[in-house]
């Protein structure tokens, strides 16, 4: 009963069981943090919009970003994976969803950015549906935490309207 | 070193019945294990519900030796979630980011491409030949929740079996010797 066998297993049951709980209300803080973060998103520049040889349509925007995600950290953050989608309905999609940037923060320091680029992944539609389509531009984080249960949301921002034509 | 002697002794010292009990109880152990196993998958509808992360793709946010708490609802897919798939004709479940969705109006099916996080391309070149998109079905659940480090021992026993068999072997010697 008081062998070494014994003890050693009982320290460590009771040493893991101590660190699941310990995870799980690390975890269950994270409900409590108040989180206002924002987002703008302007079109600078429409840079070429051209139909591909296999039939779809392509654009290639160059997007002006700017964010405040430092209210999303908490303790409990490893760090937060933000993304900027468009988003648009055509004849034969009820929803299209294509992402357009994304971006790793890993410090709250770095989470208040401004950002200038063209997209970094392909607007390629399914067909040829682009031209004067309206569309929302969605800017997504994910929160992934250092243990337990991750959170994400997503900002809407509509109004933004692709040309008539070719160019 | 006295303790080999006396595990010699106490196998010789065996008795049938108390072998019996022992087994049963080794039994009930193992059972209620697969027990709680078919729980988890059905209260998190997909039939795998903890993962292994296996390879670095989805690095800083989960490295090798990470597991991640899954579950599958009938909610549509959506980009930014983080998703298991199985290539048809592929074992190895993937754990990737969805980058592109495109959603059927009158059927409901979707197209969807993933993203490994720290890939510097999409997963196309992953999927089977001629397959550009993934459906519904290949989707075996979302990344719900993520506990760092645990997965590390099944790493170990997968890829050095050697290992798997000493603890098995270690604690049947254990279940064997003990005297309750």
């Amino acid at each position: 009963m008081h062998s070494f066998g014994y003890r050693g297993n009982a320290l460590l049951t009771f040493a893991v069981t101590i660190l699941a709980f310990m995870c799980a209300i690390a975890s269950f803080s994270d409900n409590f943090s108040n989180q206002t973060p924002s987002a703008q998103i302007q079109i600078l520049n429409i840079n070429w919009f051209q139909k591909q040889p296999h039939g779809n349509d392509e654009v290639s925007l160059t997007l002006n970003i700017t964010a405040d995600l430092q209210s999303l950290f908490t303790w409990n953050t490893k760090q937060v994976f933000a993304f900027v989608a468009a988003e648009y309905k055509t004849s034969k999609n009820s929803l299209n969803q294509v992402s357009l940037w994304d971006a790793i923060i890993p410090e709250k320091e770095h989470a208040k950015f401004w950002i200038q680029i063209s997209n970094k992944y392909r607007f390629i539609d399914q067909g040829y549906n682009l031209r004067g389509k309206d569309f929302n531009l969605t800017l997504h984080w994910h929160v992934m935490p250092k243990t337990g249960k991750m959170f994400a949301d997503k900002i809407v921002m509509s109004g933004y309207r692709l040309p008539d034509a070719y160019r | 070193m006295s303790w080999i002697g006396e595990t010699v002794d106490s196998i010789k010292s065996i008795k049938i019945r108390q072998l019996l009990t022992q087994a049963v109880t080794l039994g009930m152990i193992v059972t209620s294990a697969l027990i709680i196993w078919k729980a988890m998958m059905c209260v998190t509808g997909t039939e795998s519900p903890v993962v292994v992360v296996l390879s670095g793709s989805m690095e800083p946010g989960f490295q090798r030796g990470d597991i991640l708490l899954l579950r599958m609802t009938k909610d549509p897919i959506r980009t930014g979630e983080i998703v298991v798939f199985k290539i048809d004709g592929r074992d190895i479940p993937i754990v990737h980011r969805v980058i592109e969705v495109h959603e059927r109006k009158t059927t409901g099916k979707v197209d969807v491409l993933t993203k490994g996080d720290n890939n510097d391309v999409d997963d196309i070149d992953l999927y089977a030949d001629g397959q550009m998109w993934l459906h519904r079905h290949h989707i075996m659940g979302r990344a719900v929740g993520f506990l760092p480090y645990v997965g590390w021992v099944t790493i170990i026993m997968t890829e050095k079996p050697i290992i798997k068999y000493l603890l098995i072997g270690a604690m049947g010697l254990l279940v064997i010797t003990s005297k309750d």
